[in-house]
């Protein structure tokens, strides 16, 4: 086979595993939206926050530190322990569920009945105090993230593909970290269909995605829905974090990832879950691929654009995206 | 006049019992609308209670009041002898009240069968992490509920749509399976406007069966809005009839018939 061939299909397989964390962001915003019609503009914050948090757990990082050393003049910076990453996710889990919690009581609990307008603006604010909140608690320093997870490509991949081609290709080049990913990313979505399809709450939750007044009717609490898909989408936005932060440390930055999921769900539709997963892979393939064989002839760096472009002309011709029915107005 | 606690039988033999529910002075207001004005009523235990009016007399607006729906701004709703204190629509329907809604409010894009799977929703005592660690119980209670559901689908005759989405149903199958998922939920009070509003004469006739046998096979005590007064004269024992928020007659069938302001409200001012 010819290298540039085996090149192409390697371009294709990172390009899939970039598409997973694009595919974990977009779901997140997914499973709010279906829910309760707010478009969470803060759900790639929320990948940063909790990443951040995670970080300052296991670094046993005393929070606020900054601000309690400013006002009582002392010098905490450390607990002076460590936890180790298992610990340390299930306690950030804790403190993405009481972000839920807040969010909904503190915020949308006042908010019913608003347009989607209104309930957005209020998105975009949470945005920028979760973000100005993690950078108080744990500093804004770029923080490095270890889980576990081992990073680098995998020689075994490479040593057992690189028969497939000539003397100048060495084996595809598949980061452990990216497998790792797809691998969680499979489970986390599995265990989340598998939640919504078969549990009382599962149930609840798709009964509130469908009508409110009648989910009420059968005696399902709105306030505690919401609290719980503000808490799946955070353990989303963990995961998403996590895996981000991993690979390239644990920044404020991060929470721009957020963007590139809305060309995402343009291409998904906003209230499918499938539709997040195969636009995410799509994009994060395209955008790769599209840089391999186009960019060098009109100068590189596409990847900037190339998701929002792929969007565009999607709009143009199905702006239901790809699994949603096409509505028609009844006249 | 009866007492609070007493009882009687009809003429065909059913048992009503005491006072189920009381609403006392219930006044509700949207701005400067007075859409219920300091209005009293009962609803006892086993009873078919209608209520009727003219459009726009405030009917929905008390079954929104009694279900939790709307919040009044006077007066107290008291069930089973205490006083409610003022609940959400979820924490009334936990109690037992379950409704169906004038303008039909199913899952659209749900199954007949998973529909009606949600009226069981209060039925599943599992939560989330003891159907992770007792699956076995979890699935006794599913299947449980299941069979439950299984029995309203044939009891409403609706076994051929049972895995037909919502949406594609006729207006009158839909206000079927909302009464079959008002009626998964075993509720002790079922609240029903206008059940049978836009159906035709047979559709009308089933209804009405159905809401004799609920009434008479499961003891469901049921208050319900309807425009027919044929079909309300057939089904109801009381009636309360409604006009401009007001509370214009209350009492059986032909007491509310032979009743001045009623006849006037129907025939003087016509309100359509
Ligand atoms: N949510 C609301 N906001 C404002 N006004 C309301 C609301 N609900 C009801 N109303 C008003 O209260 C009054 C009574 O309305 P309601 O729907 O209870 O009447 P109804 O007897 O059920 O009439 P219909 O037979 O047409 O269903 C009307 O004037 C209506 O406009
Ligand atoms: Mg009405």
């Amino acid at each position: 086979m010819s290298a540039d061939f085996l090149f192409g299909i390697e371009v294709i397989i990172n390009g899939l595993m970039a598409g997973v964390l694009y595919a974990l962001v977009a779901l997140g915003f997914v499973l709010i939206y279906k829910a309760s019609g707010i478009f969470n503009y803060a759900q790639g914050v929320m990948a940063l926050f909790a990443a951040l948090t995670l970080v300052g757990i296991m670094e046993g990082q005393v929070p606020f530190s900054h601000l309690i050393n400013a006002i009582f003049g002392t010098e905490v910076h450390h607990f002076g322990w460590h936890v180790n990453a298992f610990v340390g996710i299930i306690l950030t889990m804790v403190v993405m569920v009481a972000l839920a919690w807040a969010v909904q009581v503190v915020i949308f609990k006042h908010l019913v009945n608003q347009e989607p307008i209104i309930l957005f603006m209020a998105t975009i604010g949470l945005a920028y105090f979760l973000e100005g909140m993690g950078d108080l608690m744990w500093g804004s320093e770029i923080k490095k993230l270890d889980v576990g997870i081992p990073q680098g490509g995998s020689f075994w991949i490479e040593e057992n593909t690189a028969f497939l081609g000539g003397d100048d290709f060495f084996g595809f080049f598949i980061d452990r970290l990216d497998m790792v990913a797809a691998g969680v990313a499979l489970i986390l979505v599995l265990a989340l269909v598998a939640f919504s399809q078969y549990t009382k709450q599962g149930r609840a939750m798709r009964a509130v995605a469908d009508d409110h007044q009648a989910a009420l009717s059968v005696g399902i609490s709105l306030n505690f829905i919401w609290v719980l898909v503000w808490s799946l989408a955070g353990f989303v936005a963990l995961v998403a974090g996590v895996m981000w932060g991993a690979k390239s440390g644990v920044q404020f930055s991060l929470s721009l990832i957020a963007l590139k999921a809305l060309p995402v769900l343009m291409l998904g539709g906003f209230t499918s879950i499938p539709g997040a997963i195969v636009g995410g892979l799509i994009i994060g393939v395209g955008e790769k691929l599209f840089e391999f064989l186009i960019g060098p002839m009109i100068g590189g760096a596409t990847e900037n654009w190339f998701a929002y472009m792929l969007a565009l002309v999607f709009l143009v011709f199905r702006p239901q995206g790809m699994f949603g029915e096409k509505i028609i107005e009844r006249v | 006049m009866l007492d609070q606690t007493d009882s009687y039988v009809t003429a065909d033999g059913r048992t009503i019992g005491g006072v189920m529910m009381e609403m006392k002075n219930i006044t509700l207001r949207f701005g400067g609308v007075v859409a219920i004005k300091d209005i009293s009523f009962d609803i006892r235990e086993g009873e078919i209670r209608a209520i009727i009016g003219p459009n726009g007399a405030g009917k929905s607006s008390m079954l929104n009041v009694i279900s939790g729906f709307y919040r009044p701004q006077e007066g107290e709703v008291w069930f089973r002898g205490k006083p409610r204190p003022q609940m959400k629509p979820y924490q009334v329907a936990q109690q037992g009240i379950a409704r169906t809604f004038q303008n039909i409010a199913l899952f659209e894009g749900m199954t007949v069968l998973d529909n009606v799977m949600t009226g069981r929703l209060n039925h599943m005592k599992t939560g989330m992490l003891g159907q992770a660690l007792w699956w076995g119980k979890a699935e006794r209670e599913e299947s449980e509920n299941r069979e439950a559901v299984e029995r309203i689908i044939d009891f409403l005759e609706i076994q051929s749509i049972r895995k037909t989405p919502v949406g594609r149903l006729p207006y009158g199958l839909k206000k079927r399976v909302e009464l079959a998922r008002a009626l998964a939920a075993e509720p002790k009070l079922l609240l029903l406007d206008e059940p049978m509003a836009g159906m035709n004469v047979e559709e009308k006739e089933d209804m009405s069966r159905f809401i004799l046998d609920v009434n008479d096979e499961f003891g469901t005590t049921i208050a319900l809005i309807e425009h027919d007064m044929g079909v309300v004269m057939d089904l109801s024992d009381r009636v309360v009839v409604m006009d401009y928020g007001k509370k214009i007659g209350d009492g059986t069938p032909d007491e509310v018939r032979s009743n001045q302001q009623v006849i006037d409200a129907y025939l003087g001012v016509s309100h359509d």
